[in-house]
């Protein structure tokens, strides 16, 4: 495999040419002037760069890095997730003692844990008991929203669709069924996830074991189908252009209305392999689609539970949508005349 | 450079299968199809076994004749009724199970727990100890019999514990547990009793402590909602999270996974467990027993050595007997050798050991023993 880090003289193919051979069987970086972007429109902040081209960031994506937009909304953004983070993390480093060592070690263990059944929906428990948590998660909230904001108003003002932020919004949509909505129509902050690596994992097996088995939960089965799906339609869609790139395949959007013999070709692959095509336009939506249902039908799934259903097992048994296994015979001890409790 | 990524294509894939166990494994479906109800073991830990001592000699019949050992000797509180020869047998196994004289426990052999000058002294603390393991052990053999329902088609006959058990040749038994400290007020040096990579819980993130609260502390498992639909029923994750660092204890100590005893599809569910979640259940309430009415009980006879960083004696879980055996030492039956270890069923209780229960046996025909807390007391005659 050859890489080439084209030399000045080699820029005299022009821009559009040299964009096209941008794929996986020629990589080809250039190193020209620096694009600054289009220019801004009326009340916006400067940018920042570009600043330069990497060799690296080139292997797997475009060369150039910058310009930024980091605006007001992106700076609060990211002051308000660094004050979250910092929360974590000091909390997580005082739970070992302050030790350094201990922390890196313990890392995947430590956590900031919700407060205790006992303060219920309390705004402020003691920091010690939950307060930290309930501090860092606002910070961590207002983080994430500033930044939802800011992929709205950046696609607007380059005269983009939302897309981007309304996918985002799903996975929003189920952070917050998990951390807020949820733990207050249970009436607990109790009920929240824990921050930490482990713990939550072991928060999400606890919850399964509480409400009588997730994989029960129609939206949770939906939200598992909408992910593998996602992960299918990746693989088939990337597959598919990297195969046409040949052919310049890699230009969807301009096949959707002038389909070259790339999209042809890809169309034609699969109406002989599964007798249907999805278009160059289309497949895009399966995509967007399979992505936002992933989190919106699971962050549904999570909020019925413990709200609407207890024990989703013998929900699902109720509904005929589990099978009821025959008794083993075992029967509950502590129901016996005379057993000890 | 190509021998370079050559090897690092074939490191890599065994650096992921680190995680694996070698070996082949055998797998025995203990459920219903499509359950995934079965049993994973390693073909060369099997049949799994652990090391049981001969008797110190032959207990013939003629030996359990003549003088009883209340008449011979002086300040026998529990083992009086015995013959003076079946007495010192049963001395002899059990220094040899608890403090050996072999040279491998400090001051080990008789005079771990006797003063030679006066046998009959109780100014060692380990004899005072001793006497109550005596009581615990026939308490145990007795009343606890629910806890060792055979569920693989054998008689219950001389099912029970020895000091061996647990001991296993040492004074104080390897698997053991005392009480976490308790938080500190503030965050520093903080864990909320879990968030701590420990053999207890797996090395998960789960709470460390549940043994407080089940195992010497009468909470209640029963996490799971029995009804689809929201009831009165309470049970926090925090306190899910307890019970799963238990069931992990259990797991780790028995050397089984979940599906020993449940159906994983609902885990709170008896109807779908295996019988043996009820010897659990059990086995349960008879470490509650042990732990608070005979080890806690002795109070201010344990020194310090033998108390955790709370102040609290150490105290016995699941693993204590079970040493990562689901029947402690393979099922080997001991007891056959130490009658006098049997002790009396509780006098005012029917004891009703159920029969021996095949693998799916319905366990309701077999009336709850209930132990209680007094059972020592019809063990131990008047001293």
């Amino acid at each position: 495999m050859v890489d080439l880090v084209a030399q000045p003289a080699d820029l005299e193919l022009g821009e559009d040419r040299t964009m096209a051979y941008q794929n996986i069987f020629t990589q080809v970086q250039l190193r020209g002037e620096l694009e600054p972007g289009v220019p801004l429109g009326p009340n916006n902040d400067p940018r920042y760069g570009p600043f330069g081209f990497t060799y690296l960031m080139g292997k797997i994506g475009g060369a150039q890095i910058g310009p930024v937009y980091l605006g007001k909304l992106g700076t609060a953004a990211l002051m308000c997730g660094a004050i979250a983070i910092v929360i974590m993390g000091m909390n997580m480093f005082a739970s070992v003692n302050w030790d350094p060592i201990q922390f890196v070690r313990q890392l995947f263990w430590l956590s900031l844990e919700p407060p205790p059944a006992k303060y219920g929906l309390k705004i402020l428990p003691p920091l010690a008991e939950g307060g930290w948590w309930l501090i860092a998660g606002a910070f961590l909230t207002a983080s994430i929203l500033l930044w939802w904001a800011r992929t709205y108003t950046r696609a607007r003002e380059l005269g983009m669709g939302t897309h981007v932020a309304w996918a985002f919004a799903s996975a929003i949509w189920l952070y917050l069924v998990l951390g807020f909505i949820r733990p207050i129509a249970m009436g607990s902050w109790s009920e929240a996830v824990p921050f930490g690596i482990f713990p939550h994992l072991d928060w999400t097996a606890a919850f399964s074991i509480r409400y009588g088995n997730l994989f029960y939960n129609p939206f949770h089965a939906l939200s598992i189908a909408f992910l593998y799906g996602s992960a299918l339609l990746f693989a088939m869609h990337g597959a598919t252009i990297l195969a046409v790139g040949r052919y310049g395949g890699e230009r969807e959007i301009e096949q959707i209305t002038d389909r070259g013999t790339a999209s042809e070709r890809a169309a034609l692959f699969w109406r002989w392999t599964m007798g249907f095509n999805a278009t160059m336009e289309s497949i895009h939506r399966w995509a967007w689609w399979f992505a936002v249902l992933t989190t919106l039908t699971g962050g549904i799934g999570i909020l019925l539970t413990g709200t609407v259903v207890d024990n989703w097992y013998l929900w699902a048994v109720e509904h005929h949508f589990a099978l009821e296994y025959p008794a083993t015979g075992t029967v509950d001890p502590s129901t016996l005349p005379g057993a000890p409790q | 450079m190509m021998r370079k990524q050559l090897t690092l294509l074939l490191v890599l894939p065994a650096l992921l299968l680190g995680g694996c166990e070698i070996g082949t494994k055998v797998t025995e479906q203990q459920g219903p199809n499509g359950a995934a109800i079965s049993s994973v073991k390693h073909k060369a830990g099997m049949p799994v076994v652990a090391p049981v001592p001969e008797p110190p000699y032959p207990l013939d019949a003629a030996m359990l004749e003549g003088a009883r050992a209340k008449e011979v000797y002086q300040n026998v509180q529990v083992l009086g009724d015995i013959s003076a020869d079946e007495f010192n047998y049963t001395m002899a196994a059990l220094t040899n199970w608890v403090a050996p004289a072999d040279g491998t426990v400090e001051n080990g052999g008789c005079n771990y727990c006797h003063n030679p000058a006066n046998m009959a002294s109780d100014e060692l603390y380990t004899k005072v100890v001793a006497r109550k393991m005596l009581q615990m052990t026939r308490n145990i053999n007795a009343n606890w019999t629910p806890h060792f329902n055979n569920n693989y088609g054998q008689g219950n006959e001389n099912a029970g514990v020895t000091c061996w058990t647990c001991h296993r040749g040492k004074p104080v038994p390897a698997n053991n547990w005392s009480a976490a400290l308790p938080d500190p007020g503030n965050i520093k040096g903080n864990k909320l009793g879990q968030n701590t990579p420990l053999k207890a819980t797996a090395y998960a993130s789960l709470p460390y402590d549940s043994f407080s609260s089940y195992l010497a502390g009468s909470e209640n498992i029963r996490v799971g909602a029995k009804s689809a639909y929201p009831t009165d029923h309470a049970a926090s994750i925090v306190n899910t999270e307890k019970t799963y660092g238990l069931m992990m204890h259990m797991s780790q100590g028995l050397g089984v996974n979940c599906t020993f005893c449940h159906n994983s599809n609902n885990f709170a569910k008896w109807s779908d467990s295996r019988t043996q979640r009820v010897n659990a259940w059990y086995g349960i309430r008879m470490v509650r027993d042990i732990n608070n009415n005979y080890i806690t009980a002795l109070g201010d006879v344990w020194p310090a050595n033998r108390r955790g960083p709370a102040g609290d004696p150490l105290k016995v879980n699941c693993a204590t007997c079970h040493n990562g055996i689901n029947r402690p030492m393979g099922g080997a039956k001991m007891l056959k050798d130490y009658p006098s270890l049997k002790g009396a069923p509780a006098a005012t209780l029917v004891a009703a050991p159920a029969a021996a229960a095949p693998d799916t046996a319905v366990p309701e025909a077999a009336p709850a023993s209930p132990p209680v807390a007094a059972a020592e007391d019809a063990t131990k005659p008047a001293a």
